[in-house]
């Protein structure tokens, strides 16, 4: 993903002038270029007035914060008691196998990231797989290998449209 | 939206939005909780709209369509409620939408396919309120979700929405609205249990003296997993918990409140945001409220992910943009809180409580409940059950109500071990104390505790050793290292754990986990530490003999740890079909086709993917 400086300016300028909130601008950062680019944290703790060590210090203490670059399809398994119970370990152990990366990693190819979470808060469905935002519950380790399957088909269709 | 300047301003919005929504408005509700748009609700809500619009010029009927908040019966999702009637359709999809408005809406008739079917006595049910999920609760503080959409201030308004700060404002001082508070006996929700009203009045002494004001925070850091009442509070009603927040920034007599909420949350998050805003708008957030001259504002905070944040002063560390680190007390957040001026922390379900308080008394609120624990609580109740979701009940009931009545028992006719309450920090009620009175006190005597309210229910299928571990290894990996007993002790403990489940353990192991636990929770510095050791310290006195039978014969009664455990063909019930071969990641299972396989035991991985494949039951675990 390229990295546009002017954006990141962007977000740091406005968060100065709004309440000047250091996670505040992480977050944003995080979630527009899905990790935090080492200038990123440069210019925001300029623009926040805040010492870098301190922004480093809160990039790597919170778990949405990365500093490492993510990979363009998001696989979260939840972790919560009521999907541990159900069966999520068999699940991420599964997709650990299949992806040949463990939680935290991103496949060399840069496609997919594999993260675990802590709960979701969607219990009720659990076990449940999050990929790019969208909730699949009552997953087995079967279902998750076709979810996946079904992103790589659609990666493969849009490298022929293009 | 115009401005609501002042009392009569509110009264006549209120009367107005009446007379557009009469009791007994034709009504098609469709549950927009995250649970239920998982299943595809949003589409379903979209069908009814495009449906029912294209349709209405032709024929006479008129159907609101109203996504709302969570229902609580995720599991059942995308739920409908056609009301008046209060016909309740479970699994709805848009496939299904045409015919329920040609059946139900136009015909009058019921459609079987879509009823709720009761696990226990196999029957049909039509009705919302006849279905024993809901039936056995007492909805209060979720009284609304369900029935309004979360991002109309109308709905909340026209159900007599801002009332209770109305009075509160009017007819009530600070001070009576501090001893309404304490006279309902309300406890925080968020887990320690602390009496609210005491707490408020904290607050309000040291603002008095100090000078330069104070701060309220809602605690929407709900990271306890296993629990989601506060995301459904936020996502289905989140003007209460708002107006909640402004009836105790009046009494407590600060005017600057925040809403630290986790960013796992989107949906909830959202709807906080459109009902702060729309607040706002009408003038119900910001300066001279209601025409009282009394200021409040209302700001949102994103959590980034950390458990810790949970605990009030890493809380409020990472509202000041530091590091979630929790320091040691006192000072308390009541003296020295947020940016060091007085602060008042509670939690989303304590928040929305307040309204409901103060539309009534404080008194007639302490009617509900026990002794010394008042009113409703949520749990969710998830995990080894038949219905799964969001209970809201009166303080006092049973755990056998909750378990048998409420969620229908265990499911496939497995046998309930334990429930686990309070994740990470509480601890587990095993069989034999299914009577217990969800209170308090007796929660605590039993080794667990209230905590925010997730209840897992665990089956004979569940092993609690593993269960301890998989907590023990939640805490250690959220422990945010500060303090040594925790950082290292949990480490501690969470090894010994492992060796225990990998077959390894020796049977010291389990006086030295008892140990060890003790001296963590006296030793740490927070609540995360002070607690982590529960639910292992709690699986100890309930099941040491799975302990044993772990350390002592290598076996995992509950057969889940992988090291203790062999995949087995069953010959006489295989067919050869060769589906366990083809998903086996291992190659590790041999045969020929329409042959009884074999699982070569050193090649298998224990990952159970034959067994979640084979349609025969002929893979064992032994």
């Amino acid at each position: 993903m390229e990295i546009s400086v002017r954006e990141i300016h962007e977000i740091v300028d406005r968060e100065a002038q709004g309440d000047g909130s250091l996670i505040a601008a992480l977050e944003e950062i995080q979630r527009r270029f899905r990790y935090l680019p080492p200038e990123a944290l440069m210019m925001v703790s300029d623009g926040l007035n805040v010492p870098l060590s301190q922004t480093y210090a809160v990039a790597t203490f919170y778990n949405a914060f990365s500093l490492e670059p993510k990979g363009k399809h998001c696989i979260q398994i939840c972790m919560g008691t009521a999907c541990h119970v159900r069966g999520s370990p068999q699940i991420l152990d599964r997709l650990e196998m299949e992806l040949g990366i463990e939680a935290g990693q991103t496949t060399p190819d840069g496609l997919f990231s594999l993260e675990t979470v802590n709960c979701l808060g969607a219990c009720a469905l659990g076990p449940v797989v999050v990929v790019d935002g969208e909730y699949s519950g009552q997953m087995t380790a079967q279902k998750s290998l076709n979810l996946l399957k079904r992103v790589k088909k659609q990666e493969k269709e849009e490298v022929k449209d293009e | 939206m115009n401005r609501i300047n002042t009392i009569a301003d509110l009264d006549y919005w209120q009367e107005s939005l009446k007379v557009d929504q009469p009791e007994g408005l034709a009504q098609v509700t469709v549950c927009g909780g995250t649970g239920c748009r998982a299943y595809g609700s949003e589409k379903v809500w979209k069908a009814f709209e495009t449906e029912l619009s294209s349709i209405q010029a032709d024929v006479d009927l008129v159907y609101e369509v109203k996504p709302t908040g969570c229902h609580g019966f995720c599991e059942k999702g995308p739920l409908v409620v056609i009301r008046p009637q209060g016909i309740f359709y479970v699994h709805v999809q848009v496939k299904d939408v045409p015919e329920i408005i040609r059946e139900t809406l136009l015909g009058g008739k019921i459609i079987e396919r879509l009823l709720y079917t009761d696990p226990v006595e196999g029957k049909k049910i039509i009705h919302e309120e006849d279905v024993p999920f809901y039936k056995h609760q007492h909805r209060f503080v979720l009284g609304l979700n369900g029935i309004i959409d979360p991002v109309k201030i109308e709905d909340y308004i026209a159900k007599g929405g801002y009332q209770s700060l109305k009075k509160a404002l009017t007819t009530l001082s600070p001070l009576e609205v501090i001893e309404e508070v304490k006279q309902s006996g309300l406890r925080g929700r968020g887990g320690a249990g602390f009496t609210t009203g005491v707490k408020w009045e904290l607050c309000r002494n040291n603002i008095k003296t100090g000078t330069d004001g104070g701060y309220i925070i809602c605690n929407a850091d709900e990271g306890d997993p296993g629990a989601y009442m506060d995301r459904s509070v936020m996502e289905g009603n989140p003007h209460s918990v708002i107006e909640g927040m402004i009836i105790g920034a009046y009494a407590i007599g600060v005017h600057q409140g925040y809403v630290y909420i986790r960013a796992e949350y989107p949906l909830a998050v959202q709807n906080l945001r459109v009902a702060i805003e729309q607040a706002e708008a009408a003038g119900l957030l910001g300066e001279d409220i209601l025409g009282n001259g009394f200021d409040f504002s209302l700001g949102i905070r994103l959590g980034a992910g950390a458990f810790v944040c949970g605990e009030e002063t890493a809380l409020m560390a990472s509202i000041e943009g530091r590091t979630g680190e929790p320091r040691s007390r006192p000072p308390y957040p009541a003296e020295s809180g947020l940016w060091g001026k007085p602060s008042n922390i509670n939690n989303v379900e304590t928040w929305a409580n307040i309204p409901l308080i103060i539309a009534r008394s404080g008194q007639q609120y302490a009617s509900l409940g026990t002794q010394n624990s008042k009113g409703t609580k949520i749990f969710s109740l998830v995990g080894k059950i038949n219905n799964t979701g969001l209970v809201e009940v009166p303080m006092g009931i049973t755990l056998r109500q909750i378990v048998y009545d409420i969620g229908g028992g265990i499911p496939n006719g497995k046998r309930f071990k334990a429930a686990q309450l309070g994740g990470p920090s509480g601890g587990c009620i095993p069989a034999e104390h299914l009577d217990t009175q969800i209170d308090y006190e007796s929660l605590k005597r039993l080794g667990a505790i209230m905590g925010s309210g997730g209840m897992v229910i665990a089956d004979e299928d569940t092993c609690m050793v593993d269960f301890a571990r998989y907590f023990m290894s939640f805490t250690q990996e959220e422990s945010c290292g500060k303090c040594v007993p925790c950082r290292v002790g949990t480490k501690a403990m969470l090894d010994t754990l492992e060796r225990i489940c990998a077959g390894e353990g020796k049977i010291e192991d389990i006086d030295y986990l008892e140990e060890l636990g003790n001296h963590i929770k006296e030793a740490s510095l927070c609540g995360l530490g002070q607690t982590a050791p529960n639910p292992v310290l709690s699986t100890i006195r309930y099941f040491r003999e799975e302990y044993e039978a772990h350390i002592l014969d290598k076996t995992c009664p509950a057969k889940v740890c992988k090291a203790l455990i062999t995949y087995r063909v069953d010959e006489s019930l295989c067919t050869g079909c060769t589906a366990c071969k083809i998903a086996c990641p291992a190659g590790a299972i041999f045969g020929e086709s329409k042959e009884a396989h074999v699982i070569d035991e050193d090649l298998c991985i224990r990952c159970g993917m034959c067994m979640s494949t084979c349609r025969f039951n002929a893979i064992e675990v032994v």
